[in-house]
């Protein structure tokens, strides 16, 4: 790898010539003989091994990845894998399609992480998909079911002991309960009750399960740290469905509410009413218009981008934090920038002594763990013992009222940002010529006029592209919003919508906020997202590029 | 200017003051405004009390350790720093290679697609990678019921998903660099019999070095940095990187107690990238800059 330009041939070149790779002087070349002498490189022992050994573990990984699939009997996804790995071995075996070769491990990783969520995200956003919309009919239906499971006088009751396959905190929870007339245990889940060998498990008298192989029982503290999920869980059997009633005990009730297949529809056997499905809503639906919370997932078609346009509780939320999102970008990009290259400008002067002393601690905050720093300045803008209001004397709520709070964000982003801005002002500072700003001044020009007239346009030609990225990222600053203010202050009536939201910490929120996860709206608004930076992008680089033309 | 007579070396002052001096006094301000964050943060880790509401910019109450052993004793926090150096080592050393690999082929190849593919990669880092995590989500709770051990809560499948992003984020920077590098020297050494992967692991990646490390340097701090994907993908205690983790020392009722520990797991965070940032810092100033000019 390290090894210096030593090789035969290099000592005689003049390199340095030609920068860019200018066709002239590669035609100079013999083409054909070049080709061939390329094709005719010699197999070198290092290559081989290193291609046998990468090969090796190409192969070894596909047959890992296999066993699941085959298990799960995903044939597609099998297939899929078996293409690809003999793409690669096909592609690494041959001497042809030598670009290909380096840009197919990147492209992979490209496709299968970037392109694929992104094309599914769009067609999430046509979906409904999101908490009571997860899976097929057939599950709503027995959730349905399962869910009003209601205890009948006299029916049976078990000993209960909560387990899990996992960490006792965050594992899935399953039951473990032995009948009471036969003593066989059973493990149930969501998925339906399933006999456990006796050998494996130890019960206790009475009945309790006390220890069953490959699965961690949780003790009192534990599971009742986990009550509600408990109560939430139900096991379905033929009869109805199994609940927990408090910690020990389970009971097998009849469900309440009964699907018929022949009105379509979902019948409470108590008080008779009725809700018939609604494929267009994914949800059953009562002559009243009242919906199961549990429905099942359909195509929405635009709804959801129709939503964000049309919907009071939406689009005028959506309106003023696309333009809090705007404002935000532009002045954490613009203020970093302007400070940054103000004390850029200011140690850019023969005369001054120390600057790389000054440069080296004006420039720790970029090397601080942003995200720390960011929680750090969340406390010292604590309205009741924050750093900000002991030092200068001050009683401001900063997160609590909507302009303190913006103004507070957008001063940590200039904290965070400026020295960024600082060092690349400096390096473009020094790649322009002095005789420039010198022949200015001999003319006659004043500093502020040099400035503006060579200095400036050159530090813009040479940062735009910097400045676009910079605004791209801070459109997207998920974390400066999210660690710092989370949104706050909200108003009183939309808790989900705050004053500092920006797009992207709203639709985290809307898919993964307490409220209920609304994936398929949230996805809209991704796509809404990335349609305003495309656009924002394309029109900023084509003025980028006008400006060049003028001043380069 | 004013009639009132000077003595010479209170003038010569005021002529060093107006040519110099003031910048002195704006770089002051600047260090002044860089600096107190991080003094604040450099206070709570020492004050022996480990609360927010105690501590100040200077230390009044004494100085301890105290803290630091705390974050060690109370919190996973030396298993946190190793996934995140982990995580963010592995990922910034393949994505800085992947995307070297793809440099190449678009700075000295001639293919058909080039310039679609060059192009696309521009159109599909607009797309910035979390937009989707919804679908990433989705995509990975398939992927753990498959192969858990590449799946949610697995250092593992976070760098899978960090290395989607590789090609995007360096690949026209380091374009750039490798088209300024001139031609002749790896049409040489072909003409000398290398094959192209002897170019490319001997010749290119040698005279790269310095930009080499400046993105890996980058992506190094992107990656402990990021948040949003880590924490929809790490929940058990364990698994999580200090982003996350430290996320959770500050959230809720503990907020104001754990302060302390917070901010001596901040400082600790800090060392390995102030110490590398300062050793490539003259990297950093020409990469950024000639990066900027040709991306």
């Amino acid at each position: 790898m390290s090894t210096p330009l030593s090789g035969p041939g290099s000592a005689t070149q003049t390199p340095g010539r030609e920068p860019d790779g200018s066709p002239p002087s590669r035609s100079r070349l013999p083409r054909p003989r070049f080709r061939a002498t390329r094709d005719d490189a010699p197999i070198t022992v290092t290559g081989l091994a290193g291609k046998v050994l990468l090969l090796g573990l190409t192969a070894g990984v596909a047959v890992w990845a296999a066993f699941p699939l085959i298990a799960a009997e995903m044939w597609a996804g099998l297939a899929l894998l078996a293409a690809s790995t003999a793409g690669l071995f096909y592609l690494y075996l041959t001497r042809r399609h030598i670009p290909a070769k380096y840009l197919v491990p990147g492209t992979l990783f490209l496709i299968a992480f970037q392109v694929f969520p992104v094309l599914y995200t769009a067609s999430t956003a046509f979906t409904n998909f999101g908490d009571g919309h997860r899976g097929g009919k057939d599950d709503a239906i027995v959730a349905i079911q399962s869910s009003s499971v209601t205890q009948v006088p006299g029916s049976a009751e078990y000993a209960l002991s909560i387990a899990t396959k996992g960490d006792p905190a965050t594992g899935s929870l399953v039951f473990l309960v032995s009948d009471p007339g036969t003593g066989a245990v059973s493990v149930g889940d969501p998925g339906g009750l399933r006999k456990l060998d006796a050998a494996d498990v130890t019960v206790a008298t009475g009945g309790k399960v006390t220890a069953a192989d490959g699965y961690t029982v949780l003790n009192f503290g534990q599971a009742s740290a986990r009550s509600k999920e408990i109560t939430d869980l139900v096991v379905p059997t033929a009869g109805g469905a199994l609940r927990s009633s408090g910690l020990s005990r389970a009971y097998e009730g009849k469900a309440v509410r009964v699907y018929e297949a022949g009105c379509d529809c979902v019948r409470d056997t108590e008080t008779g009413r009725t809700w018939t499905a609604d494929e267009e809503a994914g949800a059953f639906v009562a002559a009243d218009g009242e919906r199961l919370a549990q429905g099942w997932k359909v195509n929405v078609g635009l709804r959801n981008f129709t939503r964000v346009l049309t919907d009071e509780s939406v689009s005028g939320p959506f309106l003023s934090t696309l333009i809090w999102n705007f404002a935000f970008a532009i002045g954490s990009t613009g203020g970093t920038f302007l400070l940054g290259m103000l004390i850029a400008l200011v140690l850019h002067s023969p005369r001054m002594r120390g600057t790389n002393f000054y440069r080296v601690l004006l420039v720790l905050p970029y090397a601080m763990p942003s995200f720390a720093m960011l929680l750090a300045w969340r406390d010292m803008f604590n309205a009741d013992f924050g750093l900000i209001n002991n030092l200068f004397g001050l009683d401001v709520d900063w997160f609590g009222q909507a302009w303190t709070a913006r103004l507070a964000v957008i001063l940590v982003q200039l904290w965070l940002g400026y020295p960024y801005m600082f060092l690349v002002a400096t390096g473009a500072l020094q790649a322009i010529p002095r005789e420039l700003t010198e022949a200015t001044s001999v003319d006659g020009a004043s500093p502020w006029q040099s400035f503006r007239a060579v200095t400036l346009p050159l530090l813009l030609v040479a940062l735009s592209p910097l400045l676009i990225s910079s605004f791209a990222f801070n459109f997207n600053n998920f974390n400066a919003i999210y660690l710092t203010t989370d949104g706050a202050p909200f108003p009183a009536d939309n808790p989900t919508n705050g004053a500092t939201d920006l797009l992207i910490t709203y639709t985290y929120r809307l898919a993964f906020g307490g409220q209920g996860a609304q994936l398929g709206f949230a996805a809209a608004i991704s796509l809404f997202i990335f349609a305003i930076v495309a656009v924002v992008s394309a029109v900023s680089f084509r003025r980028t590029r006008k400006q060049e033309e003028v001043y380069a | 200017m004013t009639t009132v007579k000077l003595n010479p070396t209170v003038r010569r002052r005021n002529r060093w003051f107006a040519q110099v001096g003031w910048r002195h006094l704006v770089a002051v301000l600047g260090v002044l405004f860089s600096l107190f964050p991080i003094v604040f943060v450099l206070s709570a880790a020492l004050n022996p009390l480990g609360t927010l509401s105690t501590t100040e910019l200077v230390p009044t109450d004494g100085v301890s350790l105290g803290n630091f052993g705390g974050l060690f004793e109370r919190t996973a926090f030396g298993r946190w720093f190793l996934n995140s150096l982990l995580i963010a080592g592995v990922a910034s050393f393949a994505s800085v290679f992947l995307s070297a690999l793809a440099a190449y082929a678009f700075s000295r190849m001639r293919f058909r697609g080039r310039r679609v593919g060059l192009l696309s990669l521009l159109l599909i880092q607009m797309f910035p990678q979390f937009l989707a995590i919804v679908a990433i989500y989705l995509i990975f709770g398939t992927i753990t019921d498959l192969w858990p051990s590449i799946g949610f809560n697995t250092p593992w499948g976070l760098l899978l998903l960090y290395l989607g992003g590789a090609l995007g984020v360096n690949t026209w920077l380091m374009k750039g660099f490798f088209d300024t590098l001139p031609r002749e020297l790896d049409e040489s050494a072909t003409m000398d019999g290398a094959s192209h992967a002897q170019v490319f692991f001997r010749i290119m990646l040698p005279l790269v070095a310095p930009i080499l490390a400046v993105a890996g340097l980058l992506a190094f701090i992107g990656t402990i940095n990021e948040f949003l994907m880590a924490n929809v993908f790490l929940t058990s205690t364990d698994s999580k990187t200090l982003a996350v983790g430290m996320y959770g020392l500050l959230e809720g009722n503990e907020r104001n107690n754990n302060f302390g520990i917070f901010a001596a797991g901040t400082l600790l965070t800090a060392i390995p990238t102030v110490l590398v940032f300062q050793f490539l810092q003259r990297y950093i100033v020409s990469g950024l800059t000639s990066g900027a000019v040709k991306g």
